[in-house]
């Protein structure tokens, strides 16, 4: 298959599981409706850390942070202030992007396995303090009751789960459209060349630093929007919602999904929801296994992940350039 | 003019004395070329005059002003470019991003207000570029799917893309053919006299054919300096190259 119909297919699947996500809340129950609002907004934190990951080259294990700022930043702002969704949205991703910002120095110097290390402590630092700060996050009980949001002035508010889940896919797709655009402007493709070889950008003269550190607070914006997100589908948060677990999970969908592109984020953070809460019912207390193997499986099978498989199970297209005659004349080695 | 004047450049790995108090000028548009038996310290004078190794002792001035304490990314956005013995490219990224990333830095900065600008400037600069790289007809090719000559060709293009007035060149004819290294000469003698190149190679036909000031190290020290026929013809560069190449 050439590159042009691959990437055809890829828009005709995607298309098609809009449109399936679009249709979902009038053929699924409530429950699995209000199930699926919570996994898109995982799969949007899944989307920064894919952003992290597979683009910018910084491994996370904690984008729970920012997605766990946004989401307090919403609720306080939800009980407290505004019940409007365009308010609370911008508010936990500035609360994301802040904590980000914040963090960047410990981050973006560090490199590999420090990385996880560091963004471990970081995110588990701020479930300790959303443990603590009762008056504020209302402790490890965590903030119930927050009023139902209104997506503008004026509209009425989201009283059904199907509501809920409809704004949280019309904010997950503006949102993945908008990273999709960043990524193909001249910061996404520095990032790709970073990701390649930082050493090799750092010497053309780019501030490697600077981007980075761009890139980090970009994905604690997005993971602070999805906390939003989940603060509208389930009204109530607490710190369990943003614990080791969880962020293992999203770098685990992350993985099995393919860490290079926001498709395998989509892709590997429902797969993972699916198999933790699906399967709970189905066989459980044996769901941590079956993801665990199907992790190991991704990795040895298909190491970029199960939205790029192709190169793992082809052989690798030959290049699309054929030499001419007198390329292949003075340039021997060309065709090795 | 002088663009670059190192002076007195001492590194010490250990015990070992790896540059000895080198003096190097390098004028507006000069080619020069460093040679020397292996061990000389040519490669650690580049490292240190591209700013990936800091000398012990000794001052780098580049174009008046001191760029001692600068790494190789911000010698680069004053002008100072490399190209290294393995040609460094950018594998995922096609030949014109790769071009492309490399002038963005250093593109000009009139349209750096509008949407876009820079970019589009810097695929501006990329596609003649890559014309005079003879690399048009894979420009939308990963570079990681180029074969090594191409791969060096690119990384000519990424450095020239970055508008350097120092080019410094770490054995580019490295693993090249015969006929590679016949259109690498081509290229480089085609290269705009405000670039001035510095060279390491160990070929002396090619710094025969490419420089006008040759610069003869031996143990970390400067053996001699003069133009490639001095050069040719000295006995102590005869002796250094105790076999008769030169």
């Amino acid at each position: 298959m050439s590159g042009e119909v691959i990437r055809r297919a890829r828009g005709a699947v995607a298309a098609l599981v809009l449109a399936g996500l679009v249709v979902a809340p009038w053929v699924v129950d409530d429950y699995t409706t209000a199930l699926l609002a919570r996994t898109l907004a995982l799969a949007l934190v899944g989307v920064s850390v894919a952003l992290l990951t597979g683009v910018a080259g910084l491994p996370t294990l904690g984008q729970t942070a920012p997605y766990a700022a946004g989401a307090y930043a919403c609720a306080v702002v939800g009980s407290r202030i505004s019940d409007v969704g365009v308010v609370q949205l911008v508010v936990a991703a500035g609360a994301g992007a802040l904590l980000a910002a914040l963090t960047v120095p410990l981050v973006v110097h560090a490199r590999g396995v420090i990385v996880l290390m560091i963004t471990l402590a970081i995110g588990e630092l701020v479930v300790t303090v959303l443990g603590r700060w009762r008056s504020v996050t209302g402790g490890t009980d965590g903030l119930a009751g927050i009023p139902a949001v209104r997506p503008f002035w004026g509209l009425p508010a989201l009283a059904s789960d199907q509501a809920r889940y409809l704004y949280a896919l019309v904010v997950v797709a503006t949102l993945i459209g908008v990273v999709l655009v960043l990524l193909r402007t001249r910061a996404g493709l520095v990032l790709r060349a970073g990701r390649d070889d930082e050493t090799r950008l750092r010497a053309s003269g780019h501030r490697v630093a600077l981007h980075l550190s761009g890139a980090h607070i970009a994905a604690g914006a997005i993971a602070g929007a999805a906390g939003s997100l989940l603060v509208v589908a389930q009204q109530y948060i607490s710190p369990a919602d943003f614990g080791f677990d969880t962020s293992a999970l999203l770098l685990l969908g992350v993985v099995i999904g393919g860490t290079a592109s926001v498709g395998g984020a989509l892709v590997g953070a429902a797969l993972v929801i699916a198999v933790r809460d699906w399967l709970f019912g189905v066989l459980p207390g044996y769901a941590p296994l079956v993801l665990g193997a199907l992790f190991v499986a991704t990795v040895y099978l298909l190491p970029t992940g199960v939205t790029r498989a192709r190169g793992r199970l082809r052989p690798p297209a030959a290049p699309a350039h054929q030499p001419t005659a007198a390329e292949q004349a003075t340039v021997p080695e060309l065709r090795r | 003019m002088t663009l670059l004047n190192a002076q007195e450049i001492s590194v010490r790995y250990g015990s070992l004395a790896a540059l000895d108090g080198v003096d190097l000028c390098v004028h507006d548009g000069q080619r020069h070329a460093l040679i020397g038996p292996n061990g000389a310290g040519k490669t650690t004078l580049l490292n240190v005059i591209g700013g990936s190794t800091r000398p012990q002792r000794g001052t780098v001035r580049f174009d008046g002003r001191d760029v001692g304490r600068l790494g190789p990314g911000a010698r680069a956005r004053r002008g100072i470019n490399r190209i290294h013995q393995r040609p460094a490219v950018f594998p995922t990224l096609t030949a014109t991003e790769n071009v492309v990333v490399a002038a963005l830095p250093r593109v000009i900065a009139r349209r750096r207000w509008w949407p876009g600008g820079r970019r589009r400037a810097a695929q501006h600069l990329a596609g003649p570029l890559l014309e005079q790289m003879g690399l048009t007809a894979v420009a939308a090719e990963p570079a990681g799917h180029l074969a090594h000559g191409q791969r060096r060709q690119l990384e000519i293009a990424m450095a020239l893309a970055g508008r350097p007035r120092l080019l410094l060149l770490d054995e580019p004819a490295s693993g090249l053919s015969a006929i590679e290294v016949g259109r690498l000469v081509e290229l480089l003698q085609a290269l705009p006299r405000a670039v001035a190149v510095l060279l390491v190679e160990h070929r002396l036909d090619l710094v025969y054919a490419l420089s006008d000031t040759v610069t003869v190290l031996r143990d970390g020290q400067t053996l001699a300096a003069g133009t490639p026929d001095e050069i040719r013809t000295s006995p102590l560069v005869r002796q250094a190259y105790a076999d008769g190449v030169a």
